[in-house]
């Protein structure tokens, strides 16, 4: 447990915005980004030659980091377990959906404002942020907590995915939105687009990322911290909880968003799918495996499990969602702190080893302070 | 002319419609934490004829009390006589029933929530220890200071050179000074609960209310729980409820005794132990107290 760490030496490094995790984290990402382009530019004939589908299938993972971090960022550090936060990536994802299809042929009724590039990266952020702002608004005023919270999420997903199921939505039905061919107008179809939307879901990993981490080592991350742990106490001292849970539950539902955004031009498709509960619940999974309360601990589970199952769904298709069940278990009963859980502990224990002398030095100073009171 | 304005009008609706629309008035949730409490008119806190049940359960009935601006009081009673019950009440944690609770002349703390009572400068502690486990002694403390909570207040906030002054002052008064850096979770059951206490001043309240803070500790650690909240005493009025009636002798000097969710002997210590209805209720074949 992290409690005990360090014998319960508080990580001042928490508290500062460039914390050793955080510059590393940025680096992995940018040398990780240039590393692929660089390998996608060498001529198809050389061995460290990356292909377009492989910058793809990256691109799409990079807008599953970005979702395990929404999520990671209302679960880990607020205590909010939302088991429906596929609603506001799908959100996200029909936005630009119906921005792509306005680009092949005109769209019916309201929808034709979508067409135009700024309201439809307006709708991206409003459409999943006004939803959570309403949702949360009626969820935490009441004092919705818990496992309750978590059951209406899951309705709510529910609730929407039977509702775009339906043709009169005039969002396709449960076929949903395909047949993307212009974005920006740029062909969707070439390489180029494929490492430009793979530049720019990696970019929206790093600001997203940044701004998770400028939140939770701000006060307000520590409200949000302290409101994980004892709420009541929170609000003896004077917060509002209800609206610290708003807004961090907003800022997660539009970094949720932006994510379905960047993922839908890269599969070509959105549709109803995308609210099945099972999806949320997959979410919430990637930032258990990663370990939560830690970004970059969500960021590893989200690359780490979906690289797992583009592996496994190849070799036994079958197996796949008893292997992801039976990894959670084993994470839940073995690794509570998920993979960001071992990093830390074997950083620890390296640091304990450097750092004796300095802990020896601060009881000594503890005992005078004792013997001279 | 102030003075019958806020008692007589507010009560009713128009009264409160056009105290909304003051315009010399700052809303009490926006106003500064230390906003003025008016005590120039009497007691700090008064509840009238407070009752509240949970279902059919009496569990404060037609309750009478007074706090003076800079008192020390201790209310003891036994088990189920209603202690955390009021504490819930004036925190605005429950809605009494009926009655009234009024913090200075000036505000009626059942239109308020708990932030707003917590703002106006009422702290709580728990009976359970309550501290953020996760947050090291020092950030304990800060987010507990006093000062605008605002969402985007907060996520700007920085500690200045007052506030930190400020920290170490209280880490001094309640002797955590060593232990500054250490995660709150890893302290002794002592330690938390000064700490606890500290995170109540940093709130500069003019009201403390402290649920049995000597529970579980050791005689070393009572007397400077003893020393400690003396000493808070005459700054801030403190309210302590205890069950160890050798603590409530060694600090305090009013005693109010609570039974069956009312005020059953008032006075001091001496006094009150010397009450026969107080012998009965404490000695008298009451079951819960045996146990």
């Amino acid at each position: 447990m992290t409690l005990t760490d360090n014998l319960g030496r508080g990580d001042r490094s928490r508290q500062a915005f460039l914390s050793r995790s955080t510059l590393l984290t940025s680096l992995v990402l940018i040398v990780g980004m240039l590393a692929v382009l660089i390998f996608n530019a060498l001529p198809d004939s050389n061995a460290l030659h990356v292909s377009g589908a492989t910058v793809a299938l990256l691109g799409k993972y990079f807008t599953y980091m970005l979702l395990a971090l929404a999520v990671d960022l209302i679960w880990g550090y607020l205590g909010i377990l939302s088991l429906g936060h596929g609603a506001f990536f799908a959100l996200g994802g029909y936005a630009m959906g119906l921005y792509l299809n306005a680009q092949t042929s005109p769209l019916p009724g309201w929808q034709s404002i979508m067409s135009y590039f700024p309201v439809a990266a307006l709708a991206i952020l409003l459409a999943p942020g006004l939803l959570a702002l309403v949702f949360g608004w009626l969820a935490f005023r009441s004092r919705v907590t818990g496992v309750y919270f978590s059951i209406i999420t899951q309705a709510l997903t529910f609730a929407l995915m039977l509702a775009f199921n339906r043709n009169e939505m005039g969002l396709g039905g449960s076929t949903g939105l395909t047949r993307f061919y212009e974005l920006l107008g740029f062909s969707l179809s070439g390489e180029g687009m494929t490492v430009a939307l793979f530049v720019a879901s990696g970019m929206a990993v790093l600001l997203a990322f940044w701004l998770c981490r400028a939140i939770t080592v701000s006060r307000l991350g520590r409200v949000s911290m302290a409101t994980r742990d004892a709420e009541a106490r929170v609000r003896f001292i004077g917060y509002r909880v209800d609206h610290v849970k708003l807004a961090l539950f907003v800022v997660s539902a539009m970094i949720a968003g932006v994510a379905g955004a960047l993922y839908v031009p890269q599969v070509g498709i959105i549709n109803p799918s995308t609210f099945a509960p099972l999806f949320s619940i997959e979410v919430v999974v990637w930032v258990a495996l990663g370990g939560r309360a830690t970004l970059y601990g969500a960021l590893l589970g989200a690359l780490v499990v979906n690289y797992l199952k583009t592996v496994l769904t190849g070799a036994m298709p079958d197996a796949w969602l008893f292997i992801l069940g039976g990894l959670f278990v084993l994470v839940t009963m073995l690794l509570p702190q998920g993979i960001a859980g071992v990093i830390s502990q074997w950083r620890g224990k390296r640091r304990d080893h450097e750092g004796g002398r300095d802990r020896q030095e601060q009881q000594d100073r503890q005992e005078k302070q004792e013997a001279s009171a | 002319m102030s003075a019958i304005d806020s008692t007589l009008d507010k009560s009713s609706r128009l009264g409160r419609l056009r105290e909304l629309a003051r315009p010399d008035r700052v809303f009490d949730f926006m106003a500064p934490a230390q906003s003025p409490v008016d005590v120039r008119h009497g007691p700090i806190l008064y509840l009238e004829d407070v009752s509240v049940s949970f279902d059919g359960f009496r569990a404060i009935d037609r309750l009478n009390l007074t706090i003076d601006d800079g008192e020390l009081r201790c209310i003891i009673g036994p088990n189920g006589a209603g202690k955390t019950t009021m504490m819930d009440i004036i925190t605005g944690k429950t809605r009494p029933d009926q009655g009234q609770v009024w913090f200075g002349s000036r505000h009626n703390l059942l239109t308020l929530d708990e932030p707003q009572i917590a703002n106006l400068g009422i702290g709580r502690k728990f009976q359970k220890p309550t501290v953020f486990e996760a947050l090291d002694v020092s950030e304990n403390l800060e987010l507990a200071m006093a000062g605008d909570r605002r969402i985007w207040k907060t996520l700007l906030a920085r500690l200045d050179r007052e506030g930190q002054a400020r920290i170490d002052e209280v880490l001094e008064t309640t002797g955590l000074t060593s232990e500054r850096y250490r995660l709150a979770g890893v302290l002794s059951h002592g330690q938390k609960q000064w700490l606890e206490i500290g995170m109540l001043l940093m709130q500069r309240p003019r009201l403390l209310l402290v649920d049995e803070p000597v529970a579980g500790m050791t005689e070393p650690e009572m007397h400077r729980t003893a020393e400690l909240l003396t000493r808070l005493a005459g700054k801030q009025s403190v309210v302590v409820v205890e069950h160890d009636m050798g603590f409530v002798r060694s600090i305090a000097r009013q005693v109010t005794v609570l039974h069956q969710g009312s005020v059953l002997a008032e006075g001091t210590m001496d006094e009150v132990a010397g009450d026969p209805r107080v012998i009965e209720v404490y000695l008298g074949g009451d079951e819960e107290e045996a146990a």
